[in-house]
């Protein structure tokens, strides 16, 4: 059972994505604007832990920092958007572009940088993730019993409860006066401009944060996977509007509360990886993978609008059935 | 309450779409003045109003609101002093989240937007009391998203909005325009009683000229981003809609030219 035993991993990898989709759902579906900066916020993220833990500091302290590296980087674009007027996609890619260079900076011109050999202490780590914490005795014999075991590791359990902190956290952020203000920005400008509203000012926090989240999960995957790379974050907008958009298809009529929304996000993530596990195990090749990715993510974004296209096609042909109806009858 | 002074706006200056909006507009609101604008296509009525919301920065004069000189303030700053309603029932409000999320926000404008929470308990209560005056049955919807009321309930919805922290001035940009005509009479209803009330001072937009001669004090008409005409108290109180179209010919040398106007007097 390969693709079983891949199951704790696949998840732990899906629950990591799911923390970087929380930050591109802050700006696509709060903001409304599309971000790209994650693409490089997210290995910065990564860069920033791995160096200030092989320098010795503390991990929570690293942690902290790629938090704050990523919100750096949301800032400047925030900036070249607002106050330089060019479009959020655009300042997205020019700061993405820039951080290529920043990263290799950070990792001290390497484009890889291995931790492997100390990360097995810390909390979140490829090692632990088939070692059950359960205290319990599974004979060998047994192998779904162990595999079920299994998903009670500390990668993953940690994991989960990060998720849950941090979802805790922004549903309380945006339940205040601050998070409606950036809520009114992503939903009616003229509207939030009209009640006082710094619109401008609101769209640099929210990508802010968002790419802050998206570095620190950058962390936490670069911590689990024992390495940074500099080519981490590529594709990762498309994997978080992945995660955001299989969330919102499977549970968007059921969930409408906000936390939940970022529930069925990170669920989101977990089916992605899982998905991307499973065609692997059948034959897949690793390298078709971001084509795939693309493919899918494609198809799902057009999904809306093919249904609007088709009501509206449909109630039309409707309504003129229904006026022929009516002539012939007089 | 309003000082205007010497407003001038030209929109694309220099190019071939170049367009005088506003060529010197003097305008001074008393407090409680209520006055409606009327005018033909593109004289500069929107214009003047969004000049004064802060919606595009001035070529030339000067804006004073209650003495406060507001002429460089953003439009956000601006806000603290002015309530808005647009013509667009959909601009007003923010269509995806609840009526109570919305009248929180307005219930804020001019204020510090901190981590308290967005919607306090008592602040339910005056919102629940507020909407059953609008006697629309929206005092049981908080939690219903602005977008599925119809337009003429989210165009109620905005007014509230906009004059629930009793606004120095009060902006009403063809508000009932894209109404029926039954639901555009109770708006026009409403904004009566809420300016009578809370003893505002407003500016209303128009292209009805029998509403603008029925509501406020004071009837203004625009042409060619002037002010051509200014009637208040009983003068303006006797005013027939042939007699104002008689003005314009006079005053402007030229027909009344505003389509809907015409369709709809």
């Amino acid at each position: 059972m390969p693709f079983m035993n891949a199951m704790p991993g696949a998840i732990t990898q899906g629950i990591i994505w799911g923390i970087m989709a929380i930050g591109v759902y802050i700006t696509f579906k709060i903001l409304d604007v599309a971000d790209l900066t994650v693409d490089g916020s997210f290995a910065t993220g990564g860069a920033v832990l791995v160096v200030l833990v092989t320098s010795g500091q503390n991990l929570y302290f690293a942690m902290l920092c790629a938090f704050l590296a990523g919100c750096l980087a949301g800032l400047v674009t925030g900036i070249f958007h607002t106050k330089f007027g060019i479009p959020a996609i655009l300042a997205g890619i020019l700061t993405q572009l820039s951080l290529y260079s920043v990263n290799l900076r950070i990792q001290g011109d390497m484009a890889n940088l291995p931790f492997a050999y100390m990360n097995y202490k810390y909390p979140i780590t490829l090692r632990n993730v088939s070692k059950t914490l359960l205290p319990v005795n599974v004979s060998k014999d047994n192998e779904l019993l162990q595999m079920l075991t299994r998903f009670c590791n500390q990668s993953l359990l940690i994991c989960v409860i990060i998720s849950g902190v941090l979802i805790a956290v922004l549903y309380w952020f945006f339940g205040t006066e601050r998070g409606h203000a950036l809520r009114v920005t992503g939903s009616n400008l003229a509207m939030a401009r009209a009640n006082g509203i710094n619109t401008d000012n609101n769209k640099i926090i929210g990508i802010v944060l968002s790419n802050g989240i998206v570095a620190m999960s950058g962390a936490i995957l670069s911590q689990y996977q024992g390495f940074c790379d500099v080519n981490m974050g590529r594709g990762a907008i498309v994997i978080g509007l992945a995660a955001v958009i299989i969330g919102e298809v499977i549970f968007g009529k059921i969930f409408h509360n906000f936390a939940l929304k970022l529930v069925a996000t990170i669920v989101g993530g977990i089916i992605y990886y899982v998905v991307i596990t499973l065609v692997l195990n059948l034959g897949m090749k690793a390298n078709d993978l971001k084509l795939f990715t693309a493919i899918v993510v494609g198809i799902f974004l057009g999904i809306p609008y093919w249904k609007a296209q088709f009501t509206q096609r449909f109630s039309g042909r409707k309504a003129v059935e229904e006026e022929k109806e009516v002539a012939e009858n007089a | 309450m309003l000082e205007v002074k010497g407003l001038y706006k030209t929109f694309n200056p220099g190019s071939v779409n170049e367009k005088k909006a506003l060529s010197g507009i003097d305008l001074t609101l008393n407090e409680g003045d209520f006055v409606t604008v009327i005018g033909g296509n593109g004289a500069g009525k929107s214009t003047m109003l969004n000049m004064i919301a802060g919606v595009y920065p001035v070529d030339r004069g000067t804006i004073t609101i209650d003495g406060v000189n507001v002429t460089k303030l953003s439009e956000h700053r601006r806000a603290k002093y002015i309530g808005r309603v647009f013509q667009d029932p959909r601009m007003g409000t923010a269509s995806d989240m609840w009526l109570e999320e919305n009248l929180a926000i307005a219930n804020r404008r001019g204020k510090f937007r901190g981590l308290n929470w967005a919607i306090s308990g008592k602040e339910r209560k005056e919102f629940k009391e507020m909407l059953a005056k609008l006697d629309l049955g929206l005092e049981n919807r908080l939690t219903t998203k602005v977008g599925l009321l119809s337009g003429g309930q989210r165009q109620a919805v905005t007014l509230l909005m906009a004059v629930m922290n009793h606004p120095k001035l009060l902006l009403l940009d063809e508000h009932t325009a894209a109404l029926d005509p039954k639901t555009a009479k109770n708006v026009l209803d409403l904004s009566d009683k809420f300016i009578e009330e809370n003893h505002l001072t407003a500016l209303m937009v128009t292209h009805n000229m029998r509403d603008a001669i029925a509501h406020g004090n004071r009837l203004i008409m625009m042409n060619e981003g002037k002010i051509i005409l200014d009637v208040s108290g009983e003068e303006k109180k006797n005013l027939t809609v042939e007699e104002l179209l008689e003005e314009f010919a006079k005053l402007s040398g030229s027909e009344f030219a505003n389509d809907r106007a015409l369709l709809s007097n």
